[in-house]
């Protein structure tokens, strides 16, 4: 648990607010830091080593002009550095090539999520949501003193000077400074106060809303660091033997093999396993293949995927809580002309991060210190201080680019983390690098759990629908863990409903219910969390109830979206740029799908076509996406790609599966992921908006399931129920 | 027992297990990171270097079967073909997380220094061995273009 009790000043209205699940539009914190005392406090701090202006806690300038805008998001990929660092720099006026992006340390007093209370993390696509104003004060700022530095310096009315990237001038009298040249004398100005700054009009950008260049620099020359290469003088490799079955315990360990092999220095068991410590990662993983161990599975989960889908596709049957409930669903059901039914299975699934999952930990006494792609620090420091009984502030976290996330490395058990901790704190003194094999990494569990969902829906005489009924069943990812007393409520896991129960379609009779399996699986969000199967079944489901009435898919979903002005803008602005309508060659179908997840608005037409072995080929994708103000379009663009692409493995070709408790796949060869020979072109279009920019980390994913399936239903009639698809 | 082996015109002298593969040699041993773990059984391609020129899985491949060949890792590539698609990733901004890129960027260079101008079917099989889970292959096929036009 966390000891820093994180979310007890968040209400849990504006907690499910900030994640999008309450479907309300997204209210931005506007203080520059919940704590203002703690960011003031920073302002007019000039750092010993190098006396560098840090006028706050996001900023530090430095004498040779170089400017670090600290992140305190993980950048796994999304572009957080440079969504962050454009927000700065656009109020900053500063140019984009003095600045370097940094992580931030763990500190929650600075750098939590405002979106999460107090909580540093990065999730629910809220990193540039919850930073656009926050940042772009501590930017303005910044730039407020280094000009009454100025204007001090030269005697001029601060009024009278102007900035062009990072360049202070003075017209009248000639005068001009670049911000390092006066980093030192604008620590000693007064810190304005952060709500007194006019920030910029829209119209007056420079930066935001241009593709600027990455900043998250050294990914095309192997120099960007991540934790698998952390290297420390004395550094072990680690390599742990995990129980063959979830809960499985340790309770014989015979290791003499493995303390003979070469390079191996020690052997530790820990609660989840036993750890080969060794000089480097191959001598740590050949003594772990000679490690005897017996297992005590008196309580480890010993069921099968046939067994638990068995049992979800018998609950599915009955009635369960309600996560909402319009109008009276079973009169409705009377009336209505025709009723259509489907029940829709979705398996287990794992990130399967390119890196897979590793940490560095060196504890000393009193003190501990990480290096992790960590995307939960709060988390992760309070769980790992508990576990030491040392105070959160001694446990330090250098967050490193991680390779890959998904939702994997925001663990709210700090799962690995806690792995790593329990082998250092065993070898106090030393660095330890726990490697986990891409076999580890799959079988570690924390899934995306599986689901079942049915759903039946009424259709009147003209086709309208009448009455939707969807009964969702599964794990709650939620349960046990700090989150769970914000968004689970009265039973109902929000991440197990959302994007059914905030079905945006206008339909009088709507009930939506939800059986909470308990289940010994761990599980874990998965790019997009519930979104990844109520995309799929919900809009799946909408082009079946068209085809009964015998409409056009958009049509038939613009004429249920009257009230959802962002939907429609986003459907409508992908079915024009996909010439939807419009004759294919043969063999080609489109097939389209909308849905809003952590409040942004994505439509894609996905086209296909049917190829001779029976099977079929996703050729082009067409993708609109309304998130506010775009940021940074290229970064969008990007995101959008790749929420397409890794929407895509669920669907053809991704699946986890338990046989007697044990996980069946382990590596690539099994637990299959989209190649480059199965990525479709990609079209994406970014719909014009004032709003405010929320995120577009995960939206990109939900639709592009049910798009493709719903262009298989248009190519053979036949509607795809079981994820992944199996054809023929 | 000690294995030299030549990494970006370089001999190294190790002392690591013959049945070492060829990454951790170079990751380990050498203590160059660019090459990265993905996962030890050649199907996803992030540990890709070349050896004499071509592009290996340096994870199934035993260091000492390396006696007298020419390892080069992404931080040593300097031909033609690998600066032009290293700019050409930039150009596009291909990687996002960028874990699997330096063996994105070592099996492109490896296909254009055999292959001047290939089409969607070449990079298909040169690249599908590479595993992104980002899934930057739009920005790929695009960048691998890019250099070929380049160098054309």
């Amino acid at each position: 648990m966390f000891t820093a009790k994180p979310f007890e000043s968040t209400t849990r209205r504006d907690f499910l607010k900030a994640i999008g699940i309450a479907g309300a539009g997204l209210t931005i914190g506007v203080s520059l830091s919940p704590s203002r005392a703690a960011a003031e406090a920073d302002a007019a701090i000039i750092t010993k080593s190098n006396g560098a202006f840090a006028p706050n806690a996001f900023i530090r300038i430095n004498p040779d002009n170089s400017i670090a805008v600290v992140i305190k998001h993980l950048e796994m990929g999304q572009g957080t550095y440079t969504g962050l660092t454009t927000l700065v720099a656009e109020e900053l006026d500063a140019d984009w090539s003095q600045i370097v992006a940094e992580s931030a340390p763990a500190d929650v007093s600075r750098y939590n999520n405002l979106l999460m209370g107090p909580t540093q993390g990065t999730g629910g696509s809220t990193a540039i949501a919850n930073s656009y104003e926050q940042m772009r004060r501590a930017g303005a700022a910044a730039r407020f003193m280094l000009i009454a530095a100025a204007a001090a310096q030269w005697d001029v009315p601060a009024t009278e000077i102007t900035v062009n990237k990072g360049v202070m001038s003075h017209k009248s009298s000639g005068r001009s400074a670049t911000y390092g040249e006066l980093s030192t004398l604008a620590a000693a100005q007064p810190v304005p106060d952060p709500q007194s700054l006019t920030l910029k009009e829209p119209k007056d950008f420079s930066y935001i809303g241009k593709s600027l260049p990455r900043k998250d620099t050294g990914k095309t020359d192997g120099t960007a660091i991540f934790t698998q290469d952390i290297k420390m003088k004395g550094m072990l490799t680690a390599v742990v033997l995990h129980a063959p079955r979830f809960g499985g315990k340790v309770k014989n360990v015979r290791d003499q093999r493995t303390r003979d092999q070469q390079g191996v220095i020690d052997v530790v068991q820990i609660p989840t396993g036993v750890a080969v410590l060794a000089t480097d990662f191959w001598s740590a993983k050949k003594g772990r293949d000679l490690l005897e161990v017996e297992w005590d599975e008196s309580e480890a989960f010993k069921r099968s995927s046939a067994d638990i889908l068995g049992e979800y596709k018998s609950l599915v049957e009955k009635p369960g809580l309600a996560a909402r409930n319009d109008g009276d669903t079973s009169a409705a059901m009377t009336r209505v002309a025709r009723v259509i039914e489907a029940t829709y299975e979705f398996p287990f699934l794992a990130h399967a991060t390119m890196e897979p999952m590793n940490c560095v930990v060196q504890v000393n006494a009193g003190t501990c210190e990480i290096w992790n792609g960590a995307q939960l620090q709060t988390g992760d420091q309070g769980t790992v201080a508990s576990l030491l009984g040392i105070p959160v502030e001694q446990v330090k976290i250098n967050t490193l680019y991680a390779g890959g996330s998904f939702g994997r490395r925001a663990n709210p058990h700090s799962d690995y983390v806690v792995e790593a901790a329990h082998i250092a704190k065993a070898k106090k003194g030393t660095p330890i690098k726990l490697v986990w094999t891409r076999e580890d990494d799959t079988r570690a569990g924390y899934f995306r759990p599986m689901y079942v969902h049915r759903i039946r829906a009424g259709l009147d005489e003209e086709g309208n629908p009448l009455a939707w009924e969807q009964r969702i069943v599964g794990q709650s990812i939620l349960a046990g863990t700090p989150f769970e007393e914000f968004m689970v409520q009265n039973g109902i896991d929000a991440t197990s409903v959302e994007g059914a129960s905030t079905l945006p379609y206008r339909i009088p009779n709507l009930r939506v219910e939800l059986h909470t399996v308990d289940l010994g699986v761990p599980v874990q969000w998965w790019r997009s969390v519930g979104h990844t199967h109520t995309a799929y079944s919900t809009e799946a489901f909408v082009d079946e109830l068209a085809h009964a009435a015998g409409r056009d898919p958009v049509e038939f979903r613009m004429a249920l979206l009257k009230e959802h002005p962002r939907h429609r803008g986003a459907l409508k602005l992908a079915a024009e740029k996909a010439s939807w309508g419009t004759e294919l060659p043969k063999g080609r179908t489109r097939g389209v799908a909308v849905h809003e997840s952590f409040n942004s608005f994505v439509a894609q037409v996905a086209e296909i076509s049917l190829q001779k072995n029976g099977g079929f080929k996703v050729e082009r994708v067409v993708c609109a996406v309304d998130c506010g103000i775009a940021v940074n379009p290229d970064v969008i663009v990007a995101q959008m790609e790749s929420g397409i692409g890794f929407g895509l493995s669920p669907l053809l070709m991704s699946e986890i599966t338990l046989n007697e408790g044990q996980v069946v796949e382990s590596n690539f060869h099994d637990y299959q992921v989209l190649r480059i020979d199965q990525m479709p072109e990609i079209e994406v279009h970014i719909v014009p908006s004032t709003e405010p920019p929320t995120g577009v980390g995960e939206p990109g994913t939900p639709p592009i399931a049910p798009a493709v399936a719903n262009a298989l239903f248009a190519a053979t009639g036949k509607p795809f129920h079981s994820l992944p698809l199996k054809l023929g | 027992m000690p294995i030299t082996i030549n990494v970006n015109d370089v001999d190294h002298t190790i002392d690591a297990a013959p049945d070492t593969p060829l990454l951790w040699a170079i990751r380990d041993h050498i203590e160059l990171t660019g090459t990265k773990y993905g996962c030890g059984m050649a199907l996803c391609g992030a540990c890709t270097v070349h050896v004499d020129g071509a592009a290996v899985r340096s994870c199934v491949t035993p260091v000492s079967a390396m006696a007298g060949k020419r390892i080069t890792t992404i931080e040593g590539i300097k031909s033609k073909e690998a600066k032009a698609v290293q700019a050409a990733w930039e150009q596009h901004a291909v990687p996002q997380c960028g874990y699997c890129q330096s063996g994105q960027i070592m099996s492109a260079a490896a296909l254009l220094q055999t292959n001047r101008r290939p089409g969607d079917d070449d990079i298909d099989r040169a690249m599908s061995g590479n595993i992104c889970r980002c899934a930057t292959y739009v920005r790929i096929r695009a960048a691998i273009k890019t250099a070929a036009a380049n160098l054309a």
